[in-house]
């Protein structure tokens, strides 16, 4: 075959893969926002016991590093600003700085991320290994639909906590942002404060936390999908959960820019 | 291949129930990719029989077995239990049909991540409104019959193969089903302990009376607890019948299975070396 015919046939396999993978992948998001948001009105009870146990696993275990990773990117943005900001004079700027940046942009998409890494390859590990053990057959001939009983319980889950998470990155990042101007820049703790009240509006929180919200869905979604698609055993767990990080934060990088392109030009 | 319509299904259906039946297979054909595994299966099975469903293994059995309790769809044909197709039914008809169906699969697979009594009592935690005190005296009952008391609290991992294989066997009769599907019961289990399963089979068939439906390629289990065998062969049913009717057969592939005779091959060094060179 000709190098050329092969080329064209490698992207038309790509092309189809592609577009076989989306279809995929929208079915089963339908399928759980329909178990989500439709079936608990025709007399399905959602499984709060389940999520309030993933809450706990995604929430309550991931603070620590939520927390630590928050104040230290408060840090390097307060620092990388005073760089700047110190030609001009107005070092007192940097808690404006940090404050927007923090909330609109790096405390979402920071903490979507070490979730992304740490409970969203968890999902794809934990429902992979149950599909390699038969285990969502099981479920299956039990009559208890594998979505409506794993998927959205994580989903319901990720929603509520990685806002939470959110909030505390936001508080974490500006703290960071206050050592450094305090410790460093000669600002008193009241004039940071003030600044930053000053500086920071609603609109700016809550573009950040509806970010997150959405961050949440695609990390569940990405996590349960790549575990429920494992073929091939031990091995296939392993790909699913590399597959699962790497796919969850580059949906989130694009949909970080789709809403921040969306926040930029309406708000 | 017949094409059935629905007319002839339901005819199909009511011919069973006046003889008391509980499955039918009509003319089942599955493919994967471009390789049929079923060959157009068509069985009835019986209520309160134990149903063997024999055969050597990647001959399509557990792949039957997949498509009975709905696992997989049919490229063609129709399964019906209790007079439900599986693979058209709705899902809340699909459901309430499988509510009263249990499977034990071939690895177990119970639930790693809960308990023994969750695993027992979670079909009855999830289709009953039994408050959980009567959900936990149900799954002592059941674990009791599987001859697992006290075992409540262990978590799959810490249990050995036939135990697991039993606790399993609680899971599949907690909704106290009319049909209980097992694959290979008896695979991966020392003499022992697989005869240990088969006699509980036995004992659970003649205590409830539920329709059993077994996949196995083991000779010694048939003998002891079919009442019916199907013989699978490439896809196809070579011979269905009782185990006596199984034991007069002159079907040379029944002969070959029962006598354990391996698979001829005829020497022939001409082909072996076309081969060698491709």
């Amino acid at each position: 075959m000709r190098p050329w015919a092969e080329i064209a046939g490698g992207l038309g396999r790509g092309f189809f893969t592609l577009i076989g993978g989306l279809g995929r992948m929208g079915r089963f998001t339908q399928a759980t926002l329909r178990s989500m948001l439709i079936e608990p009105w025709r007399g399905r009870t959602l499984r709060w016991g389940a999520a309030f146990e993933q809450m706990v696993l995604i929430g309550v275990a991931s603070l620590p590093i939520v927390v630590t990773i928050s104040f230290i990117v408060g840090l390097i943005i307060a620092m990388q600003s005073a760089y700047q900001l110190q030609r001009f004079g107005a070092v007192i700027f940097v808690a404006d700085l940090v404050a927007v940046s923090v909330t609109r942009e790096l405390a979402p998409l920071m903490t979507a991320i070490l979730v992304a890494g740490r409970s969203g390859s968890a999902i794809a590990a934990e429902i992979g290994s149950m599909k390699v053990a038969e285990e969502l057959d099981a479920l299956n001939a039990m009559a208890l639909h594998p979505i409506r009983f794993l998927v959205v319980p994580r989903t319901l889950a990720m929603m509520i906590v990685l806002p939470c998470l959110t909030v505390i990155a936001d508080l974490l990042g500006i703290f960071g942002g206050l050592v450094l101007g305090v410790v460093s820049l000669d600002i008193s703790w009241i004039a940071y404060f003030n600044q930053t009240a000053d500086a920071l509006l609603l609109k700016d929180f809550v573009s950040g936390l509806i970010k997150s919200f959405f961050f949440a869905v695609i990390i569940a979604l990405v996590g349960a999908f790549e575990g429920f698609h494992v073929a091939g055993g031990a091995e296939g767990v392993g790909k699913a959960t590399t597959t699962a990080v790497v796919r969850s934060i580059f949906l989130i990088i694009l949909a970080d820019m789709v809403f921040t392109a969306l926040f930029y030009s309406t708000f | 291949m017949p094409v059935y319509d629905q007319r002839t299904i339901t005819t199909f259906a009511t011919r069973t129930m006046a003889q008391n039946p509980i499955i039918q297979i009509i003319d089942l054909h599955t493919r994967y990719g471009g390789k049929e595994i079923l060959k157009g299966i068509t069985l009835d099975l019986y209520a309160n029989e134990t149903f063997v469903i024999l055969g050597r293994s990647g001959c399509g059995k557990s792949t039957l077995l997949r498509h009975l309790v709905g696992l997989e769809t049919p490229t063609a044909g129709h399964i019906l239990i209790k007079g439900v197709d599986m693979a058209s039914a709705a899902e809340a008809e699909r459901n309430r049909v499988l509510r009263k169906v249990g499977m034990l699969f071939q690895g177990a697979a119970l639930f790693n991540s809960m308990t023994v009594a969750e695993n027992v009592g979670l079909p009855l935690q999830e289709h009953t409104p039994l408050e959980p005190s009567t959900v936990k005296i149900m799954t002592r009952l059941k674990l009791d019959l599987v001859g697992l008391s006290g075992y409540d609290d262990f978590m799959p991992a810490q249990l050995s193969g036939g135990m697991k294989k039993r606790a399993a066997l609680a899971r599949a009769l907690a909704m106290d089903p009319d049909i209980l599907f097992c694959d290979e019961p008896s695979a991966g289990l020392d003499p022992i302990v697989a005869a240990g399963i088969d006699h509980l089979i036995l004992k659970l068939h003649k205590a409830f009376k539920m329709t059993i439906v077994v996949v196995t390629h083991e000779l010694a289990s048939v003998f002891l607890i079919a009442d019916r065998v199907a013989l699978l062969h490439e896809g196809s049913v070579v011979f269905c019948g009782t185990l006596a009717e199984l034991k007069r057969s002159e079907h040379p592939y029944v002969r070959q299975f029962l006598e354990r005779r391996p698979d001829e091959q005829v020497p022939d060094s001409e082909t072996y070396l076309k081969s060698l060179v491709g």
